[in-house]
């Protein structure tokens, strides 16, 4: 049992016009086995929210804490986030030229273990992943996300979930850019990997299109860099017919 | 000026374009008349399989089968009595690669010069490699007969104040195919002209090039490929990386398509990777058409900074931030690493890269 708390998170993003504050006082906990869904329209700060708890050097805590099962997240380097059990799920993975996938994955789950995999289980545990997310054996010796479309992107990402077995796992927007049989194996992907590994989620969506394949336990509205509104999945289903209008106070 | 011209030797200045880039005062007057030279063959062969013959003869029967304006090499013909010359017999198919290395140890400055003659329709792959602290010059040509493939590996695997000023030069004849790795990961100055000119339609030369610079290294390559005759086909691909704040590097790719040589095929690609701050890339393409009938032309020279998304993404995912760069650069190589297809050799560079990133961040 793990569980992710965020308090009180303030986060500025510094640009050539100074620094712009873009998350005002997050408050959310999330524990193994549920899954929640923020949504929010664009520019609420969503993205910040995940890239803020992976690290990425981009953004300045101003306040407010992470912790994981008790530790200080925020003070922890990006590896070191990631070998403590968070795994975030990039909107727009970063291509690697030149890197293969096979080695990648194996160097990744090598740091994450703390200990090279055994190559015949390895091999076979990478067949059965792949395979799972209906990926292609060849895709393998491809380098990472070079000339991926946005399904096989999303995909990869989510193979490298499974291998990697985070605690708390946060999906930046992984709906956006799937065709229908994209979305559902992608989706399909996370289930299996949640009901496996009791892994908590934070889903960040835009749309309420992927709620229908993955159930969210908690639903919290996020606008103007904090969450406005929480409920269960029937909030959802509001947001589907109302939109985010009433949220937007400008 | 005067005065200057009426010598047939012209000690370059630093003023002349060729010469621009070059730190005149770190080619240990390898450029300079003023200087000694010593004519010594210091190459030595591995394993000398069968279908070659590695001899050494008088330069003097084995006269210079091109022009070079280079003063250096100008000197290097000058000043030498022998000559290293590779053999491929006719129709020679050799799988294992003809190694010949050399390994110098003291900074007497050195000339050479090699000639490597492939045989009508011969394979081969000819490995030269150059480590150790040295003061060196050399002139090596390759001729290649209709037909045949040479693949040529040179690795510069120099240590300190080693001082290499060189022209590869290939003669590419009718359905030939040269392939030429340039590698140079270590030297104080190295200084190497690349070039190629064809004397038959289906002729084809595929350059490519890696350089990695530490600080105070200066390591330049400049390719010429002379497209005079129609029908052939040149590829260039160089990728360099910088890593220390006085690292530099010069690539240039001259690429001249004279009237006579229509339907060329061409085209030249350098990229750089700055690793740190300081680090100066120069990176010149340029490419000269004087006949419209051609398949194809082009270039593209792109000098960049190490992408932080890249670091973000593999830390992301558990990879220390060294490891990570590693794998970055590794990756960044691999394009050209991949093709050499000597596992061995591959290894020995790239683990050369890694070692010496490891020892500027420590």
């Amino acid at each position: 049992m793990s569980t992710l708390e965020i308090k009180g998170l303030h986060v500025a993003v510094v640009t050539e016009e100074g620094s712009k504050e873009i998350l005002r006082g997050v408050d959310l906990t999330i524990n193994s086995g549920e899954v929640h869904a923020i949504m929010g329209p664009n520019g609420s700060g969503k993205s910040t929210l995940a890239y803020s708890i992976a690290g990425h050097p981009k953004y300045s805590i101003t306040s407010g804490s992470v912790t994981l099962d008790g530790v200080d997240v925020l003070a922890m380097t990006v590896d070191e986030r990631a070998k403590a059990g968070l795994f975030l799920a990039m909107q727009y993975p970063v291509e690697v030229p030149g890197v293969s996938v096979s080695n990648f994955l194996r160097t990744a789950v090598t740091a994450i273990r703390g200990e090279a995999p055994k190559i015949r289980t390895w091999v076979g545990e990478v067949k059965e992943a792949m395979s799972a997310l209906s990926m292609d054996p060849a895709f393998s010796e491809r380098s990472v996300n070079e000339g991926f479309s946005g399904g096989e992107k999303k995909r990869h990402e989510i193979l490298q979930m499974e291998l990697l077995k985070p605690k708390i796992a946060i999906l930046d927007e992984t709906d956006s850019g799937l065709d229908v049989d994209a979305l559902r194996i992608v989706s399909e992907g996370v289930n299996r990997v949640k009901k496996n590994q009791d892994l908590g989620i934070m889903l960040i969506t835009h749309y309420t299109r992927i709620l229908r394949y993955i159930q969210p336990d908690f639903v919290h509205v996020f606008a103007g860099g904090r969450i406005v509104e929480e409920g269960g999945p029937e909030l959802a289903n509001k947001l589907e017919e109302n939109g985010y209008a009433e949220y937007i106070t400008a | 000026m005067s005065l200057a011209a009426t010598s047939n030797y012209l000690t370059p200045t630093g003023r002349e374009e060729p010469w621009r880039f070059t730190p005149l005062n770190r080619l240990a007057g390898l450029h300079d008349p003023a200087f000694t030279l010593h004519d010594r063959i210091s190459l030595e062969p591995a394993d000398i399989p069968a279908g070659v013959s590695i001899t050494i003869e008088d330069a003097a029967a084995f006269a210079p089968l091109s022009k070079s304006e280079d003063q250096v090499v100008q000197r290097v013909r000058e000043g030498v009595s022998k000559v290293l010359l590779v053999e491929i017999k006719d129709n020679a198919e050799i799988a294992e690669p003809i190694v010949l290395s050399r390994k110098i140890l003291d900074m007497v400055p050195e000339i050479s010069r090699v000639q490597v003659n492939a045989g009508l329709h011969s394979h081969a792959t000819v490995v030269i490699s150059n480590s150790g602290e040295g003061v060196f010059a050399e002139d090596i040509e390759f001729n290649l007969a209709p037909g045949s493939n040479l693949r040529f590996v040179t690795l510069q695997e120099w240590a300190g104040r080693a001082v290499h000023v060189a022209r590869h030069h290939a003669i590419i004849a009718k359905d030939a195919t040269f392939t030429s790795y340039v590698i140079t990961v270590g030297g104080y100055l190295v200084r190497i002209l690349p070039t190629v000119e064809y004397t038959g339609p289906g002729a084809s030369a595929d350059l490519y090039g890696l350089y990695f610079a530490t600080d105070g290294q200066h390591l330049e390559h400049r390719v010429h490929v002379e497209h005079g005759v129609p029908g052939a086909k040149s590829r260039v691909n160089y990728k360099g990386a910088l890593n220390g704040e006085l690292a530099r590097t010069v690539w240039i790719g001259d690429v001249f398509i004279r009237a006579a040589a229509q339907g060329t095929d061409t085209y030249e690609l350098n990229r750089n990777l700055l690793l740190s701050h300081g680090a100066r890339a120069d990176s010149v393409p340029n490419l000269e058409i004087e006949t419209g009938d051609i398949v194809g032309a082009g270039h593209a020279s792109t000098t960049g900074r190490f992408d932080d998304e890249q670091l973000f993404y593999l830390m992301s995912r558990g990879i220390p931030s060294e490891e990570a760069r590693r794998l970055v650069i590794r990756g960044f190589f691999a394009e050209i690493v991949s093709k050499l297809d000597l596992p061995e050799i591959e290894e020995r560079i790239m683990s050369r890269i890694d070692r010496e990133l490891a020892a500027v961040r420590s």
